[in-house]
Formats: structure tokens, sequence, C-alpha cells
């Protein structure tokens, strides 16, 4: 690819999602967006950026655009990714937003840049495991990614030996799954837990409301770091002021955006900086 | 140091294992039937027990059952490694007192996420 391609193609790829292309990424990219210029009859890739950069802007291309963004995007996910997270939701996260939220029993979830589904799962089963404690509660829980292809993987829930072995327990896989040949499907009364929807985290909220909780995992490390205070502040405007953010392993909210303040003993765990400091545990 | 017990009648399978479970720091013993796993376990404990399904003299599932009766044979963490990868065996797996379950063909990272998951890293 010549640098003028690769220059072309990174600044359309920034704009449209954020990602940072690294100028070590293009023998990646050549690779990647091959089948997406046959696809489209380009001739070659050169051939395809060249109409992108000449088309740029008309929305004529908008779904050509979509498709590059999406050859370039990296969807690995493990359901109960790191765990650490997944414990703190079930032990801390809740407790918390089930003693805050007696009155409206209702909680909302964000799952937000969640690939192929396995962490909305996750957090449906954790809920569903919680069996009675729950009755009468509304919960609702929205996975949202910029892909259409992953978000398809998301709603068909179908998994690969290999990957329910990465990180789900197998008393979870025995109760909640359906073995479709040598692959596994989620059953039905968690897939209905999720809602799936098309969502550009540089854009507006998923949908209108508050959330309760964030999960935006490995998604952030992607981006640079004026993208990264961006989106963090899109983030912290969907959520409930006392709300809870989780983020991916190797990223945080100090130095990128103070719109968010870390919670004593929990890490990787970040409530609103604006947020009461205590939370109110009488009615006054 | 934690104790492994790896019980497989396929001498590849055990090499391989072991390589595993010694990168995460554990002892390691080894048995090539069910039988020669009780024996081992009456000798001493482990702390976790590698299993197969299918191996001549006594399989997996037998000694899984004959070890949760044994004294003090509820304490060991039994992770199952197997070809068996159907619903089927699973529960049966887990009806007898599994902990974890691995579907070969299986790599490090699997076996380490097992591990963890059941509180042994
Ligand atoms: C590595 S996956 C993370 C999946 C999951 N959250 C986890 O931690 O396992 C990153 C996902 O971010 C999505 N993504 C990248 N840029 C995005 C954007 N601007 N808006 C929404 N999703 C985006 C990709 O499509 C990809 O599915």
């Amino acid at each position: 690819m010549n640098p003028q391609d690769f220059e072309k193609l990174a600044a359309l790829l920034h704009g449209r999602s954020g990602l940072v292309l690294g100028s070590d990424k293009a023998y990646l990219a050549e690779s990647r967006l091959g089948p997406v210029a046959r696809q489209w009859q380009y001739v070659d890739v050169h051939a395809l950026i060249r109409a992108l950069a000449r088309r740029e802007g008309s929305g004529a291309d908008a779904r050509l655009l979509d498709d590059v963004v999406e050859a370039m995007t990296t969807n690995e996910s493990f359901f109960f990714r790191d765990n650490k997270p997944f414990d703190q939701f079930r032990e801390f996260v809740l407790p918390a937003l089930m003693s805050a939220r007696s009155t409206s029993r209702s909680i909302r979830i964000w799952s937000a840049a969640c690939s192929s589904g396995q962490e909305p799962y996750s957090l449906a089963m954790i809920l569903k495991e919680m069996g009675a404690r729950l009755e009468g509660w509304n919960i609702e829980i929205l996975g949202t990614d910029i892909s259409r292809a992953i978000l398809k993987r998301a709603r068909d829930g179908i998994y690969s030996q290999l990957e329910v072995q990465r990180g789900l327990p197998i008393q979870l896989l025995a109760k909640y799954f359906d073995q479709r040949g040598d692959q596994w499907q989620v059953k039905e009364e968690i897939r209905h837990m999720v809602q799936f929807r098309e969502h550009n985290l540089l854009g507006e909220p998923p949908a209108a409301g508050r959330f309760d909780v964030v999960f935006c995992r490995n998604v952030l490390i992607y981006f640079d770091q004026a993208t990264k205070a961006q989106v963090l502040a899109k983030v912290a405007k969907a959520m409930a002021g006392d709300g809870y953010l989780t983020l991916g392993g190797a990223e945080t909210v100090l130095g990128v955006s103070d719109h968010f303040r870390t919670i004593p003993e929990q890490r990787g765990l970040y409530g609103r900086a604006d947020a009461p400091t205590t939370v109110a545990a009488s009615g006054t | 140091m934690k104790r492994c017990l790896i019980v497989d009648d396929s001498k590849v399978v055990r090499t391989v294992a072991r390589k595993i479970v010694e990168g995460l720091n554990f002892a390691i013993d080894e048995a090539v039937n069910g039988q020669e796993a009780i024996e081992a376990c009456r000798i001493s404990m482990p702390d976790v027990i590698l299993l197969d399904w299918n191996m001549p003299v006594m399989s997996g599932i037998d000694f899984l059952r004959a070890l949760r009766a044994m004294a003090d044979g509820e304490r060991p963490v039994v992770v199952f490694c197997t070809t068996e990868n159907d619903m089927a065996h699973i529960q049966e797996a887990l009806g007898a007192g599994a902990n974890e379950y691995i579907m070969k063909p299986f790599d490090s990272e699997i076996v380490e996420t097992k591990f963890a998951q059941t509180g042994l890293l």
C-alpha cells in the first residue's frame, strides 16, 4: 500500500470510528481490505481507497466506508473476560443498585462495543443466576457495536467450542446453552434478555434515558487521547448520577477524562465525578 | 506448591498437560487410568485432578465417583479433559461431582482460565 493511500485510509477510519491505524499496520490493512475491494468490485485496495476519497462526504458510499471500518476492527471477546469485573458486578454493583433502586425496581445496563455478544450475555447469565432476588425487577440490557456484521453474530448467539471454553464456567454452559453440532447457542431465555443495536461511540447515546451500568471494555485502547476523552464525556452523559462504569484491564479514566471518579477498593470501576460522594441509605 | 494429578492413557496428552500445568506452578503426578489414579489419591490427595474420560481398566467417570466417596475425596478440584464434547457427557460429569470440563483440543489459556475460575490460582 503506498503512503498516500495509507494516510487517506487512516484519516477516513479515524474520522468515522475513532480507530487509530498505526503506521505498522499497512500490511494488515492491505490483507483485510482485499476481500472488501473484491466484494465491491474494485480491482484492488488502491482503487477502493481512491473511490472512498473521491466520494468522501457525499454520503453515497457510507456503506462502503462501514465495510472498511468493519474490516479494520478487532472483535476478539470472551465470556466473563478477566473475571474480576463480572465478580464486581455481581458482588458490588448489583447490590448497590438494588438498594438504590428499590422503589423503581428498574436497572438499565449498556454493554458498549459489545462485539459478538459475550459481554452482555455474561451479564444476563449473572442476572439469571440471581433468581428470585430479582423477581419483579425490570432489567434492561443493551448491547451496541459499530459493526453490523458482528451484531448479527451477537444476536444469533452461536459460539465455537473454543469460544465457550474461554471463560465460561461449565455449569453455565450446561444450563444456558444448546448444542448445535460442534457449536453452542445461547438459549432463548438468555438471548431475549439482551437487545442489540448498531451504535457509534462517537455519536449520540444509543437510547433515551440514563444507564445505571455501563461496560465499555477493550475499545478505548484503540483510540487516541482526544477520542477517548470525547467518548468518555458522552458515556458520562448517558449515565445515571449514581451509575457505574467498568473499563477494560488496560484502560483508565485517569488523566483522560475528569467526568469520572474512582470508587474506593473497586479497581477498574468508576462513578460520575458529579455524583453524591456517599450513597444515602436513609430516605431523608 | 499445589499438586496436580494428570490422568490420561495417552503419553502425548500427559506430556502436553504437564508442560501447561507446570507453567502454572503446580507439582505434577501422573496416572494412566482411573485405577492408578485412585492409588495415587490414597497415598496423597492432590489439589486438582486433570481427568481423561476414556481409559482402559477404569474410566474417568468411574474414577470420579470412587474419588468422591473416598475420605477427603471431596477436596480436590476435578477438571475433565476429554474428547467427549457433548451435553450428555458434560451433564453426567457435573452430576458425578466434576468442577470443570475441558473439551479437547485444549490450550494453555483454557487450562489457565479454568484453574483461575475454580480458585486454584
Ligand atoms: C475488542 S472488541 C471488545 C469487546 C468486548 N467489549 C470485550 O471487552 O470483550 C472491540 C469492539 O469495539 C467496536 N468498535 C470500534 N470502534 C467503535 C466505535 N467507534 N463505536 C462503537 N464500537 C466500536 C469494534 O467493532 C469491536 O467489536
